[in-house]
């Protein structure tokens, strides 16, 4: 068996009194799309943030490629830190930014290219994500959807190898859903980046996903391919994948 | 806003706030850009109550110059007046400096009565001839002794 | 009972003792990164305009006034002395030591320190500011930096345009209304103030930039640390943004003037 990319192991996090996640363990292999999904308020995003280093876990370890997280030299981290994308849940662009500037800003901050290279691979990620003609407008004035994709053009635009998405399908119509779907797995294939997914959308993620885990109450109740998840015989699993009280 | 438009507007507003900045150090603090318009000589007064830096100095009423410094000559404890003079005015060695009062409340400033000798200060050099300030309270006290002698 | 008194004592003791830690390291990252490579000169240039620029107006009906009143006043309180004509010395030392500084500070205090407390407490709540952190950015560099500096280019320059217009203001209700000559006012004016008054008011100027900007920056990025979340936290870090700048600026004044006197 493979090393995993990324390994959860008994990682427990709590804000105060309550207890978000209790004793994680989860692998995420690269090349893969792993989906997570669990109730609403059930820490997936929490659990997103411990990857990238915007909360630190109260004990376990994560391991990356075999190597666990707290022992790396700072500019290792950096180094794999800078290798990651996140995509908010509430897109976080910035509203005193136009969109352009909004894409931009991961390359002319952390980048060495020069201006008319970034200027040309901003154009070419907004004309992928159908974004042409926005350059010069402000989030305020797109819409749900547009604002999604300028938030995935600018996970997307420095190349990352690992992307991670807070529930990137939230407030998208059907059509939206599919094709923000539709638009991952295609770039998963063409860039080979490895796609973290916490999503609601049941069951139209499992279309493009390999492995599924599922988050319940601080720990992790599921862990494989979609085949088996919908084969499970867990009580818990089936009324969730329902949509049934449990 | 385009980017043009917010550099000039900033740059206004350095040059603007530049040249009043300028304003208040030329004008207000005699701070002097290059040439200096003063030279200096020296004075040494018994007292000098009430007197600060930035006096005026008058011949005749007129302003010839301020006092850039006021402090105490250690050897002959004497107050020190550092006198800086319009370069176009030439002050004779006899003149006389004295401290006096503008009102009643009034702020102090240092009259000069011209002399007639022929030898003209040059700067650095100091002036012989000083009154000092007419302190009210000693003025007084010597009229109360006076009465209890009596 | 007594023991939940001192508990909560000793709580509320170490909250501040954390809080102060947390500006100081908040203040000094953010002066750190002055002076790491790239130079951030555009967006040093668009809070100048922001901080400086669009203020301009403002400070100088401001200054104008507050020099017009100081003359009115001025004048019939040295009128009880017979030494009105001091007028034009009263007005120049006030503004330029005291009133120019502290007024300019507050006035900008108001206009632009509620403004970053707020923009920056929005970024808070929205995630923005970790949406840096993913990307790498360090947003103290990215949010704090260029507004210190540019604090730091605008507060003295307005201090300046503030008491020019104050002088004016006073030479328009001294003079021109209550008639003193206008000759003894400019030589009071003039002969009162001394290069070290000029120099001790632009030393509060830029205190007051340093002290105006952390505080209100500070407020706005640790929003999420206050009581209160979401909207109400970004109306309650603006308001302490500027109830604590304008205290800080009171304070400290009084701590620089000591110092100068």
């Amino acid at each position: 068996m493979t090393t995993p990319f990324i390994q959860f192991s008994n990682i427990a996090k709590s804000f105060g009194t309550n207890y978000v996640l209790k004793d994680i363990n989860l692998s995420i292999y690269k090349g893969e799309i792993t989906v997570i999904i669990g109730k609403s308020g059930s820490g997936k995003s929490v659990l997103l943030k411990h990857i990238i280093g915007l909360m630190e876990q109260d004990s376990g370890q994560i391991f990356i490629k075999g190597k666990p997280l707290s022992q790396l030299t700072s500019n290792m981290k950096k180094e794999f830190q800078k290798t990651l994308s996140y995509m908010f849940q509430d897109n976080a662009l910035f509203d005193f930014m136009n969109i352009y500037d909004n894409i931009a800003l991961p390359l002319m901050e952390n980048s060495s290219f020069p201006e008319n290279q970034i200027k040309e691979m901003v154009l070419t990620r907004m004309e992928q994500l159908g974004l042409t003609g926005t350059q010069n407008k402000f989030p305020a004035q797109l819409s749900g959807g547009m604002k999604k994709r300028v938030a995935l053009a600018r996970a997307l635009v420095i190349d990352p190898q690992i992307v991670l998405f807070d529930e990137p399908t939230s407030g998208l119509d059907p059509v939206r859903k599919k094709n923000v779907h539709l638009m991952i797995q295609e770039y998963q294939e063409q860039f080979g980046f490895t796609a973290v997914i916490v999503t609601h959308a049941i069951p139209e993620i499992f279309k493009i996903t390999q492995r599924i885990a599922m988050l319940d109450n601080g720990i992790i109740k599921f862990e494989g391919s979609k085949e088996d998840l919908l084969n499970s015989h867990s009580k818990t699993v089936n009324n969730f994948i329902r949509g049934e009280k449990f | 806003m385009g980017r043009r438009k917010t550099e000039f507007y900033v740059g206004l507003f350095v040059i603007i706030g530049i040249l009043c900045s300028l304003y208040l150090f030329v004008n207000l603090g005699s701070v002097n850009f290059g040439k200096d318009k003063y030279y200096t000589v020296y004075g040494f007064f018994s007292s000098v109550t009430g007197l600060k830096k930035g006096a005026r100095i008058e011949m005749a009423g007129v302003k010839i110059g301020v006092v850039s410094n006021v402090s105490i000559d250690k050897k002959q404890l004497l107050a020190k007046v550092k006198f800086s003079i319009y370069k176009d005015i030439t002050l004779c060695e006899d003149i006389i400096a004295s401290v006096k009062t503008s009102g009643v409340i009034g702020q102090k400033y240092i009259d000069i009565m011209p002399g007639g000798s022929d030898i003209i200060l040059a700067s650095g050099e100091e002036i012989y001839n000083t009154e000092s300030s007419l302190d009210i309270e000693s003025i007084v006290r010597k009229f109360i002794f006076s009465m209890d002698k009596k | 009972m007594v023991s939940k008194i001192i508990e909560k004592f000793g709580a509320k003791n170490i909250e501040l003792v954390e809080a102060l830690g947390r500006i100081v390291i908040f203040f000094l990252t953010g002066i750190k990164n002055i002076f790491v490579l790239p130079f951030q000169f555009n967006k040093i240039i668009d809070h100048t305009w922001f901080i400086g620029s669009k203020s301009i107006f403002v400070i100088a009906l401001t200054g104008f006034f507050t020099g017009m009143v100081l003359g009115l006043q001025s004048y019939h309180a040295l009128l009880r002395f017979g030494s009105e004509a001091a007028l034009g010395s009263a007005v120049a030392i006030t503004l330029i030591t005291e009133l120019g500084p502290v007024f300019t500070a507050i006035m900008i205090t108001a206009r632009a320190g509620s403004a970053m407390a707020a923009e920056i407490g929005v970024m808070r709540i929205s995630e923005q500011i970790d949406a840096l952190k993913t990307m790498h950015i360090n947003p103290v560099r990215f949010l704090f930096t260029p507004r210190i500096i540019a604090a730091f280019i605008s507060f003295p320059l307005l201090t300046a345009i503030f008491n020019i217009l104050g002088l004016l203001g006073g030479f328009v209700s001294g003079s021109l209304m209550l008639g003193i000559n206008k000759y003894v006012y400019m030589d009071t004016v003039f002969s009162s103030v001394n290069v070290n008054d000029i120099l001790g008011g632009f030393y509060k100027a830029f205190v007051f930039a340093v002290i105006v900007t952390t505080i209100c920056c500070y407020q706005g990025f640790y929003t999420h640390l206050f009581k209160g979340f979401g909207a109400r936290g970004v109306s309650l870090s603006t308001t302490n943004a500027v109830v604590f700048s304008c205290i800080a600026i009171f304070i400290s004044d009084y701590i620089i003037t000591f110092f100068l006197v």
